[in-house]
């Protein structure tokens, strides 16, 4: 689902971000990307989401190599991947099922499709009831499954999380993962990035970690963990 | 349970709970290009009516920008209404241009009817008027009241005269008859009466490239107008376009609703000069009616033109969606996804 390919990343300013980073994502699994902060999670990200191209290396998304995508399809392929944020990124001048909807209204579906398949993700994270209503009225962890709800609207084989625990409580961070979970299970690429030790050590699923732009631990290659 | 127990590359075999819902797949929802095609249609209607409610939602910021937008082209388009009403008032003025042709003193009042009748039958004349010395000295008493002062004087001092109607009233063709009058052997001096005409032409002229400069220069402040109101829409939507490009918003659907924005602030604004030149022409009819009666004319004001009130707005529209393509263009780039 995901390929890196010796990926490396300079910036202009010369720093390494990454430098030789190689490994596969299978589709339906659950993988967590960890490191310190500045060690190149957010750059592997953006790669992922052609927010910035590789210096060196090759990037495979559902078999597409990135390098082969114009500026112009970008969009294209990041319709082919849900991102939910920290922040959640929600948009507060419309209600929970217009931010749904967005993905779906770019996507360009039929409008009788779109309310389908908003109230199937809103069901899927348990907050039909809250449509009508404005996001800002919502707790973080209803956000948050908002944000994941519009992530999985267009049912993209890929979801990436960046810190989706981040300013939730175990409890809710639970309910989430347990959301992610279900999502690899039928088959979604899920790549969640985590400073949270916890969660990486309550479930058991593959760990990427970073340090200094290289990839240094992949707990099911070389077995830690196991 | 030990900690590996699950096998990593199998969740789907040895899942612990059944999924919820089977509708989250992992294919990807595919559209057809019928469904793209009606929702790209519905997406402009909606960003054109997106468009129209946001500047309902701050009314006041948005009729400053209209009546900026506004005035910036009554000016121009109320001046040029005016000047078509001078030049179109002076027009028929050029029938009455001539020349009057001074002979000199010896010429008798037959050799000066020969003359005449000669010249009326020059391609370059339309026709020639006697004004013998008599008839010269006749009007002259009547008309100057210096009657008495001229009894006086033991000779008529008026020279013979022909007035010389030429078909072609261009100051050109005036200059080279005149010239040409001039070198008769009989001519004393030929007089061009049309002088003032011309200068009222240069001046018409003259202010028609005035106000196309003004014109101009005003298109370029509408342009200018909206670029700042878009640039400002863009940065107080900002979070919302990062939300879009990162849900695969292409750049079209991204700009869409700012070219609609600057299209209706330009369509409006054409629209409220159109109501001011308006307002304006009827506020000066009367005064203005008044004055051309005083010049014994019957004349009647022109106002805009009929197609000026759809035109007019129609291509504010243009200027609009001009400066909301720049603004877009200039600062949609600047705004990517950024915060992981």
């Amino acid at each position: 689902m995901i390929q890196f390919d010796r990926v490396s990343k300079r910036y202009a300013n010369g720093t390494d971000a990454l430098s030789n980073v190689s490994f596969t994502l299978p589709a339906g699994e659950l993988t967590f990307l960890t490191g310190h902060s500045g060690a190149g999670k957010s750059t592997l990200l953006k790669l992922i989401m052609m927010i910035e191209r590789p210096t060196s290396g090759a990037v495979v998304i559902d078999n597409h190599n990135l390098s082969g995508v114009s500026n112009s399809g970008i969009p294209f392929l990041r319709r082919k991947i849900g991102m939910v944020h920290q922040s959640h990124h929600l948009l507060f001048d419309r209600s929970v099922y217009d931010n749904v909807a967005l993905p779906l209204i770019i996507a360009g579906f039929k409008p009788a499709d779109i309310g389908k398949r908003v109230r199937a993700a809103l069901d899927k994270v348990g907050l039909l009831n809250k449509e009508k209503l404005n996001p800002i009225m919502l707790s973080g962890g209803e956000q948050q499954r908002i944000g994941i709800a519009r992530a999985v609207v267009n049912k993209p084989p890929l979801l990436l999380a960046d810190e989706p625990t981040g300013n939730l409580d175990p409890a809710l961070s639970a309910e989430i993962m347990d959301l992610f979970e279900d999502f690899a299970r039928v088959g979604v690429s899920v790549l969640i990035a985590t400073h949270d030790l916890t969660l990486i050590a309550k479930y058991q699923h593959r760990l990427l970690t970073l340090r200094e732009g290289t990839l240094v631990t992949d707990r099911e290659e070389d077995g830690y963990g196991s | 349970m030990g900690r590996n127990a699950t096998p990593l590359r199998t969740p789907k075999v040895k899942a612990p709970k059944p999924p919820k819902r089977k509708s989250v797949g992992a294919k990807s929802a595919a559209t057809s290009f019928v469904d793209r095609f009606q929702s790209w249609q519905l997406h402009h209607r909606d960003s054109a009516k997106d468009a129209l409610r946001r500047m309902r939602q701050t009314p006041a910021a948005s009729a400053m920008t209209v009546l900026v937008i506004a005035i910036a082209l009554a000016l121009p388009a109320g001046l040029s209404v005016l000047l078509e009403n001078v030049s179109a008032l002076t027009r028929g003025w050029d029938g009455n241009a001539h020349l009057s042709v001074f002979l000199k003193d010896n010429v008798n009042e037959s050799q000066q009817r020969q003359m005449a009748k000669q010249w009326g039958q020059k391609i370059a004349i339309d026709r020639t008027e006697v004004i013998t010395r008599e008839q010269a000295l006749a009007e002259y008493k009547a008309l100057s009241g210096f009657g008495d002062v001229l009894d006086a004087l033991p000779d008529n001092p008026l020279p013979p005269l022909i007035i010389v109607y030429p078909e072609d009233t261009s100051p050109k063709a005036l200059e080279d008859l005149k010239r040409e009058l001039e070198k008769e052997r009989d001519v004393d001096t030929a007089q061009l009466d049309v002088e003032w005409i011309r200068r009222l032409h240069a001046m018409i002229e003259l202010g028609t490239r005035i106000v196309s400069a003004l014109g101009i220069a005003l298109a370029l402040a509408v342009i200018l107008v909206v670029v700042n109101t878009i640039r400002l829409a863009i940065e107080s939507r900002r979070e919302e376009i990062v939300v879009v490009k990162i849900v695969g918003g292409t750049d079209g659907f991204v700009r869409r609703p700012f070219l609609y924005t600057g299209f209706w602030y330009g369509f409006f604004g054409g629209l409220a000069a159109v109501i001011l030149v308006n307002i304006s022409l009827w506020w000066i009819d009367s005064p203005m009616a008044q004055l051309i009666t005083l010049y014994n004319s019957d004349y009647a004001l022109a106002g805009l033109r009929a197609e000026a009130t759809f035109t007019l707005p129609l291509f504010s529209a243009l200027l609009g969606l001009s400066g909301a393509w720049l603004a877009v263009g200039r600062h949609l780039k600047d705004i990517e996804p950024q915060a992981f």
